[in-house]
Formats: C-alpha cells, sequence, structure tokens
C-alpha cells in the first residue's frame, strides 16, 4: 500500500508541486491549507509523513507541530518542515517544536522524496 | 511537462491573489490598523511570491520579493514602524512586484530602471530600521535547487562513486593502511573506505518522529554494513519508560558515498543523540571479539555485532523502549485537556471550504441550465396545447419543475458571481499613479466590495471603470492650490462604491470636485458641430454631451483621460454589458457616474411582444409601466413623431416596428399597447407593440457571435415553442429614434 503524505502550506502553488513531486514518487497526497484545515484533515486520517510549511495563516507551522505532537495518535507521525535555508533560527524553532526534519524551498523533487523515504518508516 | 505547466500558471493566478492581498494589506494600514495579523498577510504575500519564483527560476522576481520581504520582515517583527513613508515607499514597491510577476508570466524581463530604484529605496528602509541583512541570501544562488546525487546503491564496487573530493583523499589514504590480506571471510570488495558509526538517540528523537529503524534503512542504501545493538543500558521491564531511549549502536558501514552522505542522513537527528563517525581502516565483517559493554574501551569494546544484515528491516528487533507509536499508550496520557485543545482549535476553523472549478464546465453547465430552461418552457408548452388542465398532476408537477429549474440556475449563477472586489482592487494603484502623474492629492474610498455580480461582467467592468476614475481624477478634481482657494481640503476624494438595486448592481464613481463646466462642455459641443448653436438644452442634456462619440473635454490631451478613448467608448462597452450609464453633477461639489449592469449576462426576464408578426422579447428591466393608448393621449409632434401623454406630462412615443423597419408606415396607436421604458439618464419614452403576450425568462444567446451586430437588437433567444426572437436593445432603438427625430429638427432649425 503506498504511503500517504499530509501536506500543510497556505500556498496552492506550492501544495500543486509538493502534491506532483510526490504522486510521482508514488505516494497518495492529502493536502490542507493551513494548520488549523491540517488538524482537521488529520480527525479523519492517518498519514504516514506530513509536511508542513512555517508561514501560514491562521495557524502557523510551529502551531500545527505542537498540535501534532500535544494531541493523540498522532503524536509520532514524522513531520518535515519546508523552510528556506536562510532560516536556520526557523528550523531551529521547528525542532524545538517537534518537527522530525525539513525541506530546504525551493525544493528539488529528488530530494524532497529523499527527505519524505529519510523519515517514513 | 504539461504538468509543471501547469503549475507555473496557477502559481501565476496565486501571485494575483497575493498580490491583491498585498495592496489590500498595506492600504488597510496606512489607515492605520497595525493588527499584528494584517501586517503578517502582507508578509506572507511576498514571501509566498518569493517562494513559487525561486521554484521556477524567476531570477529576478525572486531578487526583488526578497527585498521586498526583508523590509517587510523590519515591519512584522517591530523593529520599523509602518509610517506614511514606509508605506509610500511599500506601495510603490507592490506595484513593480506586480509589474514584475506580469513581466515573468509574459517571459518578459522587466527593465532594471523600474525595479532598481525601488530596490534601492527598500534597502535603504532595511538598512536605517535594523543591523544589515546577511547579503548573499539576496543572491539568487540561495535558490538554485541543490541536486544531491545518491549515487547507484548497487554500484559498490566501483570507485568512481566516491562521494567528494575530501573523501577521495581519504579513501586512497585507507587505502594504503588497510590490508586487504586481512578481510579474511568477508565478500566485501577489498579496500573500500569504512565507518565506525557510534549513535545513541536520546528520547527527543523519538518524539520528533525519529526512528533508528529507519536510519538504519537509508544507511544501509549507502554500502554493506554491520549493526551492534548495545542494549546494557536498558533496565528491568518495570523499570522502563515506554518513552525512553535505553539502545545505543554501533554501525560498520562501508560505502563509496564518503562522510557526508552519512552525516545527511543524520541530517535531522544530531542534536537529538550522540553521534560519532569515523573512518574505520578498510572493512572487516567478521569481527570475533564482539563485546556489547559500553564501558570497555570504545574502539575495541563497541565492535560490530558478527551478523551482517542485508535488510535492515530485519533489524526491527522488537525492543519495547523505542516504539512510541503505541497509540494506546498516548492516548492514555493527559487524555481531556488534549481533545479539548483539538476541539477549540477546531472550532476556530469556521472558514468555508472551497473548490476550484474550471471556468468552461461552469459555463457548460450554465449552458445546459438554459437548454433545461428552453425545455422546460417548451414542455409547458406541449401541456397547454394538449389541452390539459391548470390543476392536472402533469401541470402541478410541471409547475414544480418550474420551479426546482428557476432554482438551479439560480444557483448555477451563483456559482459564477464573483464580488467585484476583483476589479476594485486595481483602482487604488490606478489612482495613486494617475495622482502622481496630474500633482493632485486623491484618496480614494470604496464601498460594496462584496457586492457579487457575474463573471463576464466584472471582466468587463474594468476598463470601464480605470477610464472613469482617470477621468474623475483628471478632468472632476481640482488642482490642490484651486480647491484649497474654494475652500475644500487640498485633499480630493474618489468613492468608487457598488450595491445591488432591483435586480442590478449599481457602480457609482463619484468625485468632490468642480462638478461638469457645462458653458465650456457646451461651447466645445458646440464647435464640434454636435449639436445647434442656438440649441436649448437643459443642465441633464449638456453633461449627457460627454457621452457624445467625439466629444474630449481636455483642452490638452493629455496621456491620462485621452488615448483616444472618450466617455462614448465607456458607454458604449457598458452598453454592451446590457448596462446603462447615468451622469450627474452639481457645479462645485462634484459628479457622480452611475452604472446600472444586469448581474448575469446569460438569463433576464423578459416581456414578450408582438410587433408586426414578429415576436420580440423586451427586458423586463426597462419597463416601467404598460399603457394603453387611446386616441385622445397620443398627438403629432413635428414630422412624423409623436408624443403620449402620461399623466402630466407627454413622452415621445416610439413605433418599434417602424424602427426596426418592420414596416414603413406607422400603426395606429389605438391598435398597440404603449411599454414605458427608462433609458440611461433617466429619460422616459413609450415603446409602441401591437400586443404583449406574456412574461418570460429567456436564455440569451448571442446573436453577433454566429450572425452580426444588428442596430436595435441585443441578442436573440429560443422561445417554447422553438422559434428564435430577437431581444430588443432598448436603449438603441430610443436613440436611433431620437436621432431620426433629431435630424428633422436640425433640418428644420437650417
Amino acid at each position: 500500500m503506498s504511503k500517504t503524505i499530509l501536506t500543510v502550506d497556505d500556498s496552492r502553488t506550492m501544495r500543486d508541486m509538493l502534491k506532483l513531486a510526490l504522486t510521482s514518487a508514488g505516494y497518495s497526497v492529502l493536502q490542507a491549507e493551513d494548520g488549523v484545515h491540517g488538524l482537521e484533515v488529520l480527525q479523519g486520517s492517518d498519514p504516514d509523513v506530513i509536511i508542513t510549511d512555517i508561514n501560514m495563516p491562521r495557524m502557523d507551522g510551529f502551531g500545527f507541530i505542537a498540535g501534532v505532537r500535544e494531541a493523540g495518535r498522532h503524536r509520532a507521525v514524522p513531520i518535515l518542515v519546508l523552510t528556506t535555508e536562510s532560516d536556520m533560527e526557523k528550523k531551529a524553532r521547528a525542532r524545538s517544536a517537534g518537527a522530525t526534519g525539513w525541506i530546504v524551498k525551493p525544493f528539488d523533487p529528488v530530494k524532497l522524496v529523499d527527505a519524505v523515504r529519510r523519515v517514513a518508516a | 511537462m504539461d504538468t509543471m505547466a501547469a503549475i507555473k500558471q496557477t502559481f501565476f493566478q496565486e501571485c494575483e491573489e497575493q498580490l491583491s492581498e498585498l495592496e489590500t494589506g498595506l492600504l488597510s494600514i496606512e489607515d492605520g490598523d497595525h493588527d499584528g495579523e494584517t501586517i503578517n498577510a502582507v508578509f506572507r504575500a511576498v514571501h509566498s511570491i518569493k517562494g513559487g519564483a525561486g521554484a521556477f527560476n524567476l531570477g529576478a522576481l525572486v531578487k526583488f520579493a526578497h527585498v521586498f520581504e526583508s523590509a517587510m520582515d523590519l515591519v512584522r517583527t517591530g523593529r520599523m514602524s509602518p509610517g506614511p513613508d514606509v508605506l509610500k515607499v511599500m506601495l510603490r514597491a507592490a506595484d513593480v512586484l506586480a509589474d514584475l510577476v506580469r513581466a515573468a508570466r509574459a517571459d518578459e524581463t522587466l527593465d532594471p530602471s523600474r525595479t532598481d530604484p525601488i530596490i534601492e529605496e527598500l534597502k535603504a528602509l532595511t538598512v536605517a530600521g535594523s543591523p544589515p541583512e546577511p547579503e548573499e541570501a539576496a543572491t539568487p544562488f540561495e535558490f538554485v535547487p541543490v541536486m544531491v546525487d545518491l549515487g547507484d546503491f548497487d554500484d559498490l564496487g566501483g570507485f568512481g562513486d566516491l562521494g567528494g573530493p575530501g573523501e577521495l583523499g581519504a579513501a586512497g589514504d585507507l587505502g594504503g593502511v588497510g590490508e586487504p590480506g586481512d578481510l579474511g571471510g568477508s565478500d566485501a570488495p577489498a579496500g573500500l573506505p569504512s565507518f565506525r558509526i557510534r549513535f545513541k538517540p536520546r528520547a527527543e528523537l523519538y518524539a520528533k518522529g525519529n526512528e533508528t529503524t529507519i536510519l538504519l534503512r537509508e544507511l544501509d542504501r549507502l554500502g554493506t554494513m554491520t549493526v551492534a545493538c548495545d542494549t546494557g543500558e536498558v533496565p528491568r521491564l518495570g523499570e522502563i519508560d515506554p518513552e525512553g531511549a535505553y539502545l545505543a549502536w554501533t554501525i560498520d558501514l562501508q560505502t563509496t558515498q564518503g562522510e557526508a552522505a552519512i552525516r545527511e542522513i543524520f541530517d535531522f537527528v544530531e542534536w537529538d543523540s550522540t553521534l560519532a563517525i569515523e573512518p574505520f581502516g578498510t572493512f572487516d565483517a567478521v569481527e570475533p571479539d564482539a563485546d556489547f559493554s559500553a564501558d570497555n574501551d570504545p574502539f575495541q569494546a563497541l565492535a560490530p555485532s558478527p551478523v551482517v544484515f542485508a535488510k535492515p528491516e530485519t533489524v526491527v528487533a522488537p525492543v519495547p523502549a523505542v516504539d512510541i507509536k503505541a497509540p494506546d499508550v498516548s492516548a492514555a496520557l493527559p487524555g481531556a485537556p488534549d481533545e479539548a485543545a483539538v476541539e477549540r482549535k477546531a472550532t476556530v476553523a469556521t472558514a468555508q471550504p472551497t473548490i476550484r472549478v474550471d471556468l468552461d464546465r461552469v459555463d457548460r453547465l450554465i449552458d445546459l441550465v438554459g437548454e433545461l430552461v428552453i425545455n422546460q418552457a417548451m414542455l409547458a408548452e406541449r401541456v397547454t396545447e394538449a389541452g390539459l388542465a391548470r390543476v392536472s398532476a402533469v401541470a402541478i408537477g410541471l409547475d414544480e419543475l418550474e420551479q426546482l429549474t428557476r432554482e438551479i440556475q439560480d444557483s448555477v449563477m451563483a456559482i459564477r458571481a464573483q464580488p467585484v472586489k476583483s476589479v476594485f482592487q486595481r483602482m487604488p494603484r490606478l489612482v495613486r499613479e494617475v495622482a502622481a502623474q496630474t500633482g493632485k492629492n486623491v484618496r480614494l474610498v470604496t464601498e460594496g466590495e462584496a457586492t457579487e455580480v457575474d463573471k463576464t461582467v466584472i471582466e468587463r467592468l474594468s476598463d470601464p471603470l480605470t477610464h472613469m476614475i482617470r477621468n474623475a481624477i483628471d478632468h472632476g478634481l481640482e488642482s490642490p492650490e484651486t480647491r484649497r482657494q474654494s475652500g475644500k481640503p487640498a485633499e480630493g476624494l474618489v468613492r468608487l462604491s457598488a450595491l445591488h438595486r432591483s435586480g442590478r448592481i449599481v457602480i457609482e464613481v463619484a468625485d468632490d470636485g468642480a462638478g461638469i463646466n457645462r458653458p465650456r462642455v457646451k461651447s466645445i459641443a458646440v464647435d464640434k458641430g454636435l449639436i445647434a448653436p442656438d440649441a436649448k438644452l437643459t443642465d441633464d442634456e449638456i453633461d449627457n454631451l460627454i457621452f457624445l462619440p467625439g466629444f474630449s473635454t481636455a483642452a490638452v490631451v493629455s496621456d491620462i483621460s485621452g488615448r483616444g478613448v472618450g466617455m462614448d467608448v465607456v458607454k458604449r462597452s457598458i452598453q454592451a454589458l446590457g448596462g446603462r450609464i447615468s451622469i450627474s453633477s452639481k457645479p462645485g461639489l462634484g459628479s457622480t457616474f452611475t452604472l446600472s449592469l444586469p448581474l448575469t449576462l446569460a438569463v433576464l426576464d423578459g416581456m414578450v411582444v408582438t410587433v408586426a408578426g414578429q415576436t420580440l422579447v423586451i427586458p423586463l428591466t426597462a419597463i416601467v409601466e404598460t399603457l394603453l393608448p387611446k386616441a385622445t393621449t397620443v398627438h403629432g409632434f413635428g414630422e412624423g413623431s409623436r408624443v403620449i401623454g402620461v399623466r402630466n406630462g407627454f413622452i415621445p412615443l416610439i413605433d418599434v416596428g417602424q424602427v426596426l423597419q418592420y414596416r414603413a408606415d406607422a400603426t395606429d396607436p389605438k391598435n398597440g399597447i404603449a411599454l414605458l421604458v427608462e433609458t440611461e439618464g433617466g429619460t422616459r419614452s413609450a415603446l409602441l407593440v401591437d400586443a404583449i403576450q406574456g412574461q418570460r425568462q429567456v436564455v440569451i444567446k448571442s446573436l453577433e457571435a454566429n450572425y452580426g451586430h444588428v442596430e436595435g437588437i441585443a441578442a436573440a433567444t429560443i422561445l417554447g415553442d422553438g422559434r428564435v426572437a430577437l431581444i430588443l436593445d432598448v436603449d438603441a432603438v430610443v436613440v436611433s429614434s431620437r436621432l431620426e427625430n433629431f435630424d428633422t429638427s436640425l433640418a428644420l432649425a437650417g
């Protein structure tokens, strides 16, 4: 069975690109538009990996990661954060919020799939 | 690659949305809204554009967005306050960003003279606001995706795949040191560089969703390895913390990939573990003196396990200590408060979910519903023909069908409806530009942005509105000095508003300028031969002269309102949308242009009438009332024209059959019915038709697409009986009849 990835990003472009890269690699993709939406989607699904943006309306990536980690059944799901290379500070914050790893934007599809594989059980 | 092209399209669409959000946000900050979320949204808009642009290698866009973002970040983090000067720069930067996006979309490059000054100004803000940002971040270099060559995992024998130059050196050294003869029993090729990796995860590693087994699996991809697990720290069962970390691992890995590749695998976890990676000479898979005690000398003691795992999945020894994926354990933890938190979050999320649908599909649906309406009407007619009683089950069912059809139609139309915001949003930039060009101070106030109207109408509103706003600033508003002299605030006001009124959308463009200079308008009209020098015109009539083709009040054609486009073009484009435009003006107080447009271009409520044996449809919105003309109320008025007395006044009576040239001679009003219609500008006329058949909703079918434009006819429709009926263009009919009369009166005057 193919693995399911939940992508959380407010940018449709990013969501589309993630979806394209992930589905071509054989993953199923769920999408959410921000942290709040992401937590909602999680209530009805069990993704194997979550990929989230940081800067989003309503609830940002930090809040979303904290939300996933604090709540019951998804708290061990690997979470990859989309970040720009210059954002060392954000990377550190994401890590302390409970992110499993990160993907540097703009991402290369190969690198993305690689990062997903590196955290997917 | 089609999908990428499609995503790029999405990106540009999204850019447009971000740009409008950016502008709206900046404007509301300018109005004193310093709310964190507003500022964040503005930042996010620029950030998203930058991100996407990076993905598509749009260097110029990335560069500009980055500088913009840096400046925005200062505001966001409170290091720079969004004062008027800052916002002025940012609003202009938003304009340039929009231009850059459009240039990128069209595959063009923007002249650096357009972007560079703003970049400098933004940088000046940034420098003034904070210690400078690391410059390299601004270079496009950062955004070149990094390709990681994972090599060919199977090709372990080849030395050509060796990782980096650094590792090459190391490999050489190791190869020299190692003695191939010692590799007893191992089937691994001699001389491959090996690494000993000692790895001890902390509990945090697992809490963040990382997993040692996965790391081992990844390591295995790099080469051949042996794994030893040190279980020395595992406490007794009763003392095990299910979320604790007790295991340590020693991995001997023989790989061509180099240390960097190994480090990359541990990239996510090195903060949450103790990790040592050391070159380990050449590979010796079977080391008999295996000892798992951590207390001994690490290099000797933590020797690899004698088992070579071909597939590390088999290493997934069921050690309970490291697996936190037991849902029961976690669920049993703080339970109630967590759920409450989730619920709280869920209630915050009340935004309505949306989907994006291809416009073609919606249009197809609208077409189909149109067919359904026609079909339903036909069916109704057949039922009537069949002589079935109104109370028969069939007729009642048909009534219900009609109601449903109408509801479906309304719902489908609602899909196409969009708030006028998308057009209104473009206006602030226009106002800024025109204000700068004319040296006037202008404030734009918009109202009713949420008012919805059909997408087609919205798309075609942009040009007329642009022109009207240009006009309002260029011709309507006075210069700041003039305004001050006449006791007005130096800043002129342009108000753009939209509202729904009786099934139409009404859009107003109002300015508080000098109003229409009537003597001048009149003299220009006379000069241009548009009216007779001695024509007596009411104020309203003079105001309406500006809609005449070829009229332009600007003494010098400025490049703002000029461009050879006059209000007549605006009027024509509004009329093409089935709309009306009118003007009211008060000297010294300003002018108001009012557009009234149908909410949809797909259907209209019409009155079906008969004229000279032809069936015509007259838009119901135009009809004020119907009258039965009597011989005593109709009077001849000059050559060939007649008026009808309605209450206390007389209005022109227009014989539709004559105007459309269905017949040459005027018909006897007593045999017909007069429809009192109101045209744009509020003037009333009466249309004389032979009979009224009824009132019906009709689906508009364009005549121009398949036939051509016919003066006096707006479009066509298909009636219930399957016949085609023409939809009357009331305004055009009234105007053409008036022109005939006008010609006559000019001829009489001359």
